[in-house]
């Protein structure tokens, strides 16, 4: 009775109280849009610039293939210091320059070199234009090979086969990862501020005094935000799949389940910070930066782990999210994949047992 | 019953760490409540009052010493306690996005009411509050008093045994204090129930049964109310000077030697002398000829404060000012406020009211919570625009020269609003800047500031640490540091502990007797007899204005031949019908 | 006048620095994000896992192994025997890479014939998968350069010169350090401001101030320098460590770099002010700083390219100070741009600034109450 009581009255709150509906819904829909259409890194349409000195049918055939590409977006120079000029004011991000006497050399079996300059400052896109610019370059000597009859010029041709997501879109990649963000966010940042502002208010201290047991009053805590954070992820996952056309290979089922853990540990994570620091202040910076900022960078939502320096690699291992993340992006884009799952899992079931115990620990029917 | 007293509290030692030093806030209590019976727990801030309330309720362990409460022992007990007792604390949790009704539920849902005993409980518990006709009504759009009735409904919904309420009454208006306490001793008489509480009003402390008085964590003293007054036998008195300035006499015999405690009451000044001490006409009062000194039966509160003045050894504020240069109220109105409305949305928080303040006046603004006092307060400092109507402050329009009124006036709001993390020192000089004080000038009215205020000691704490009194000081103190003309008080003495407040009406009294223009908003009754006018506000409209004679005077009945100021502003509230539905 | 707006900058220094809990949140967590964001968050590859299937038991395939297993992008996780082997290793993120060598890879070389390698990548983490692929394309690249002359390959008719300007190694980290200096130096104005007017309306100071014969503007004015000030010390301490730590060059002008620096503080300071005299208290002050920290992180350019986003989020970014300073900083740091380059970033960061000072203080004379 008790414990139906708590919580008939915590979701009545959640109902009459816009802001967790808001937390709840209206935030995984912002973030969704601003980071589902924001963050992307497939770069498209790179403005780069052709220095053609001396046009001819070789060149027009070479710069042929940036016109088709849809990865860039040609911008023509007769001079190799107009397009320097236009490189250092930003306007291109690359050059490819074919000196006046690239047909010359061409044609007398000489290696005509092309010069390719990429501004390095954005080194990811730097990287990526390098790379499209070799495609396109192998592409054309295959072509020039064929129309001249000749053998292939490159003796290993290298051929590219990629798993779970062919077209590389970023966004596959991202909005699942996203996910983890939303739900800390749901979950940590949600938790931590109702149970604060039950101190605040000193209802927490009318509480106490009625003949509840500590642990009704978490179970009353936890259940009906587990309920909201749930109907959260479905929203978001509806989002991703529908509005992003993310796929979803592996089962539902499954990623409910392990989402329902999740949810569990980053529940546990904000009970944990409103009982350490009672008011909603101190509870909302501290939510932010203990749980909102590890999950968006050190959990491989953006940046891979497997990348950073060994001691932030050590780092992450603490970070709930961090194995909801590797979970989310196999179930979405690999399918279900027991190794993957099961090992993350249990780290998620074991960092929520831990968190589940400090609170229960730190959380007393004392005022002190 | 296993024992014979409710609560028995035997060598109870509670201490906190705060910061860097260890705080005893309960050193070695001993004390027991009686069955059935109301016993109140008095005290100055920082007595031990709260943390007494939570340890009993369980909210607390003791370091040293045990308590029991209703034959359990509250350290293995606790929950069998919380079955038994209902706490009250100083604002009760009720959440604001339920409804009357959900919240009944909710702690009937946790006390385990059972299902088929509700129905009648609640409409007993909704009777006897009023509460009926709002039971679908969200908390937080109910008044202060009805959020305090329904806090104990809530308390009350599983009858406990023993009631625990701790300054249950802080805030409320005196209507609806009434209204509580009727609850309260009707439980008691009717069910038998033994309740504690503790007050700050000195007056509830009065009707308690039995009086437990606290100070630094000790208990110096327990009772009957009578017990404790009938110590002062023969030493309370009332002077009388008819026609003269209350105010410069009560100045006058509080510097009197003998004298312990001199405070405004009724026509007169209502005095308690030390042991031993007379007070004689002649002697005493020279200038005051036609002064009558009568003999008064000698109340709670005298014996009160003169307990603790005793206790803490402190003169009051003594040193001679014998500067004080007579300034005789003048006819020059100071303040004129013509026919103000001020609009929030559709609702008219201030619906049309128009007073004049002459200069040197001590005027009061009377109401209950949601009168519009605080409204029409903000509107004169500048801090709000009047939707209608003009207002006046030192001669200047505050629709087109706020910022020429705002250099006149001083400002000491409700709660202590200055900034907590600077020093006393630090506040200083930085008010007496944003007044545009500098160079010598500023130093000097610093320096006079620490002085006048016994700051001094206190220069370089965080304002924020120092006591209660202590801050209300500063706050003064900022206020004054340009000498203004006016001088706007908002509830200045809410929260604050009898000693403190007299200490503080000391100070205002000697500012008044200085030439300054006072407007005070209080719902402490006696303290409306400090005012020279007054207006009674209720729905945004004023409902009396005059002397508080004069107040009085018309609920003078042959039922009620002395009237105090409360049974006035009562009487006044009940005749303008539907005012007692506060808004 | 200045006698007065000069007491409230001391006074909301003093109320900002003496409080221990504030002073941490200004010092303590733009540090730990310096430092965790300047390793943790990069592109750069390290040690990529890949495995190797190799049917060819001749010379080229070794020679073309042993340049993978040189390079510290990538880091050998070990060998497979058959074809089964690698969904399991993919799936189960052991290795992000499987590279597949033929039978016949040695005698296809040998016999002039172009010859094949086989690349499986995880594609999971796109960018990663990307970014290995491009690493993968230059060894093979390399390998056939140095294949072709020495075993009578005819010779590429035209070869790739592929030079990084301005960062040569192609560091993100050098485009990541100065993006961490606008975006701490946001974080810092922002919580330093958005709460400052909530905090004294809690407090009830706010009204204290205004009884006094202060003007709004000079309020104003008052909060505005503290803000600037304290954005200019941290953005200045994090620029040292970005030149002495994190070795970033600094190769344009500093008083470009400042001169948008103070434009920059100009708008964070004045968004801070503007959210500051809306919300009433300093949860809704904090959920504001939210709300203009989040899109201004992602849509700023801060991680990834303005240039990427669709056309409708692009023309949103232009609201955005960040975005301009990250121009700047990036100009200034490692482009060695100057000021004349910079002016069509440094003009729509004066208008945010100024319109959003002027909206707060029009606030602030409007919502007193």
């Amino acid at each position: 009775m008790r414990l139906r009581g708590l919580m008939r009255k915590e979701a009545l709150q959640i109902v009459r109280d816009p802001s967790s509906i808001a937390i709840a819904f209206v935030l995984p829909l912002l973030l969704l849009l601003i980071f589902g259409y924001g963050v992307s890194l497939d770069a498209k349409h790179v403005p780069l610039g052709l220095v053609v000195e001396h046009p001819s049918p070789q060149t027009t055939s070479f710069t042929a293939s940036f016109q088709q590409s849809p990865y860039f977006d040609p911008h023509h120079f007769s001079h190799i210091k107009e397009a320097e000029e236009a490189l250092r004011h930003g306007e291109i991000k690359g050059i490819v320059w074919m000196r006046g006497n690239f047909d010359e050399q061409l044609l007398s079996g000489e290696t005509a070199p092309i010069g390719v300059f990429v501004n390095g400052v954005d080194a990811n896109t730097a990287r990526l234009v390098q790379g499209y610019v070799q495609g396109a370059w192998t592409t054309w000597l295959q072509d020039y090979a064929r129309a001249q009859g000749k053998a292939l010029a490159i003796p290993v041709k290298l051929e590219q086969r990629v798993w779970f997501n062919p077209g590389l879109r970023s966004r596959d990649y991202l909005v699942p990862g996203l996910i983890a963000v939303i739900m800390t966010l749901i979950g940590a940042l949600l938790t931590a501020l109702v149970v604060a502002r039950e101190w605040e208010r000193g209802t927490m201290e009318a509480l106490m005094v009625t003949p509840v047991a500590i642990r009704e009053i978490l179970i009353g805590k936890l259940v009906p935000y587990f309920l909201l954070g749930m109907g959260g992820l479905l929203f978001s996952v509806a989002m991703a799949v529908w509005m992003f056309e993310v796929p979803l290979r592996g089962s539902l089922l499954l990623l409910l389940a392990t989402s329902a853990l999740f949810l569990l540990a980053a529940l546990a994570m904000g009970l944990l910070i409103s009982t350490l620091a009672k008011n909603q202040f101190v509870a909302g910076q501290a939510a932010i930066l203990a749980t909102f900022l590890p999950a968006f960078i050190l959990s491989g939502f953006i940046f891979d782990i497997g990348s950073m320096p060994k001691p932030i690699q050590w780092l992450t291992h603490i970070i709930a999210a961090r194995y909801y993340v590797a979970i989310l992006q196999t179930v979405f884009l690999a399918g279900n994949v027991w190794s993957v799952v099961l090992v993350n899992a249990l780290a998620l079931v074991v960092i929520t047992g831990i968190f589940m115990g400090l609170v229960r620990r730190r959380t007393s029917k004392r005022l002190e | 019953m296993p024992t014979a007293d409710a609560l028995l509290l035997d060598r109870v030692t509670k201490r906190f760490r705060s910061a860097k030093r260890i705080i005893c806030a309960l050193d070695q209590v001993s004390a027991r409540c009686r069955h059935g019976i109301v016993t109140g727990l008095i005290g100055p801030d920082a007595a031990g009052k709260t943390t007494l309330m939570r340890l009993v309720a369980g909210l607390l362990l003791p370091d040293e010493g045990s308590i029991t409460v209703l034959g359990m022992d509250v350290a293995k007990d606790s929950l069998a306690v919380q079955q038994a007792l209902g706490y009250m604390p100083q604002r009760f949790g009720l959440y604001g996005d339920l409804t009357v009704q959900e919240n009944l539920d909710l702690y009937a849902d946790l006390q385990a009411v059972p299902r088929t005993e509700r129905q009648q409980r609640y409409e007993e518990l909704m009777h006897m509050t009023g509460l009926a006709p709002f039971t679908g009504r969200l908390a937080r759009d109910l008044s202060g008093g009805m959020k305090q009735k329904l806090g104990l409904a809530c308390t009350l919904v599983r009858a406990p045994q023993f009631l625990l309420l701790d300054e249950a009454t802080v805030g409320v208006d005196p209507v609806s204090r009434r209204e509580l306490w009727g609850i309260i001793y009707r439980l008691v008489e009717d069910e038998g129930l033994t309740v504690l509480l503790s007050t700050a009003y000195l007056d509830e402390a009065e009707r308690c049964q039995e009086v437990i008085l606290m100070h630094e964590g000790k208990i110096l003293d327990q009772g009957t109310p009578a017990s404790f007054s009938h110590r002062l036998a023969g030493r309370t008195f009332q002077v009388v000077a008819p026609g003269a300035n209350k105010r410069k006499l009560q100045e006058q015999l509080i510097q009197t030697k003998g004298v312990m405690d001199a405070i405004i009451q009724a026509e007169g000044v209502r005095v308690v002398t030390s042991k031993g001490a007379t007070l004689e006409p002649e002697q005493d009062l020279p200038g005051w000829s036609d002064a009558t000194i009568l003999p008064v039966e000698p109340r709670f509160e005298d014996s009160f404060i003169v307990t603790l003045k005793e206790r803490t050894a402190a003169p009051p504020a003594a040193r001679n000012h014998a500067q004080s240069q007579s300034v005789s109220l003048s006819d020059e109105d100071v303040i004129v406020v013509q026919n103000v409305k001020r609009r929030f949305g559709s609702f008219y928080a201030v619906n049309g009211i128009s007073f004049r303040v002459r200069r040197g006046e001590v005027f009061g603004l009377l109401g209950a919570n949601g009168a519009g006092k605080s409204t029409t307060f903000r509107m004169l400092c500048g801090l709000l625009p009047a939707s209608e109507g003009t207002l006046h402050v030192a001669g200047e329009d505050l629709r087109r020269a706020a910022a020429k009124a705002r250099a006149r006036i001083g400002y000491m709001a409700q709660h202590f609003s200055l900034y907590a993390d600077l020093s006393v020192f630090e506040n200083l000089t930085f008010f007496s800047r944003a007044y545009g004080l500098h160079g010598q000038q500023q130093r000097e009215r610093i320096a006079w500031a620490l002085d006048e205020f016994e700051l001094r000691a206190y220069a370089d704490t965080t304002s924020g640490q120092m006591p209660l009194g202590y801050k209300q000081r500063l706050a003064l103190a900022t206020a004054l540091m340009h000498s203004p003309e006016i001088l706007f008080l908002d509830e200045p003495t809410s929260g604050v502990d009898p000693l403190a407040r007299r200490e503080f009406w000391h100070r205002i009294n000697r500012l008044a007797n200085h030439g300054v223009t006072l407007l005070v908003t209080t719902h402490f009754m006696e303290e409306a007899e400090y005012c020279d006018r007054l207006v009674i506000m209720a729905q945004g409209e004023i409902l009396a204005e005059g002397t508080p004679e004069d107040m009085k005077a018309r609920f003078r009945t042959a039922s009620r031949p002395k009237p105090t100021m409360e049974d006035a502003f009562i009487a006044l509230l009940e005749t303008d019908g539907q005012a007692v539905m506060r808004g | 006048m200045w006698h007065r707006i000069f007491a409230l900058v001391i006074k909301e220094f003093l109320a900002l620095l003496k409080d221990k809990k504030s002073r941490l949140v200004v010092i303590v967590p733009p540090l730990v994000q310096l430092f965790v964001f300047s390793y943790a968050a990069t592109f750069d590859l390290n040690e990529v896992g890949y495995a190797v299937f190799n049917e060819d038991a001749g010379m080229a395939s070794r020679d073309l192994l042993a340049r993978f297993e040189g390079a510290p992008s990538f880091r050998l996780v070990g060998y497979l025997d058959h074809e089964g082997q690698i969904a399991p290793l993919i799936d189960s993120r052991k290795a992000v890479m499987v590279i597949r060598i033929g039978p016949h890879f040695t005698r296809d070389l040998l016999l002039k014939h172009p010859a094949q390698v086989q690349v499986i990548l995880d594609g999971r983490n796109s960018n990663t998968a990307m970014v290995a692929s491009g690493y993968v394309g230059t060894i093979v690249t390399e390998f056939s350069r140095t294949w072709t002359p020495t075993h009578g390959f005819p010779g590429a008719p035209a070869a790739l010169e592929v030079r990084a300007w301005f960062n040569p190694a192609l560091q993100s980290r050098w485009f990541i350090v100065p993006g961490i200096v606008g975006l701490l130096t946001l974080v810092v104005t922002l919580l330093v401001t958005a709460l400052s007017v909530a905090r004294e309306r809690e407090a009830g100071t706010f009204d204290q101030l205004l009884v006094t014969p202060l003007r709004p503007v000079e309020i104003l004015v008052g909060k505005t320098v503290p803000g600037m000030i304290i954005g200019a010390f941290e953005a200045s301490l994090i620029i040292l460590l970005a030149v002495f730590w994190f070795q970033v060059p600094l190769r344009g002008s500093l008083g470009a770099l400042y001169l948008g620096l103070l434009l920059f503080l100009l708008s964070g300071v004045g968004l801070g002010l503007m959210i500051s005299s809306i919300a009433v208290t300093q949860q809704q002050g904090l959920l504001g700083a939210f709300l203009v920290l989040v899109p201004s992180v992602v849509l700023s350019g801060f991680a990834t390219p303005i240039a990427n986003m669709p056309e409708f989020m692009q023309n949103l970014t232009h609201l955005i100070p960040l975005r301009y300073f990250l121009i700047i900083l990036r100009g200034v740091f490692l482009e060695g741009a100057d000021a004349t380059l910079l002016w069509p970033q440094y003009w729509p960061m004066g208008v945010i600034g100024i319109t959003s000072l002027a909206f707060a203080s029009w606030l602030f004379r409007h919502r007193l109450y």
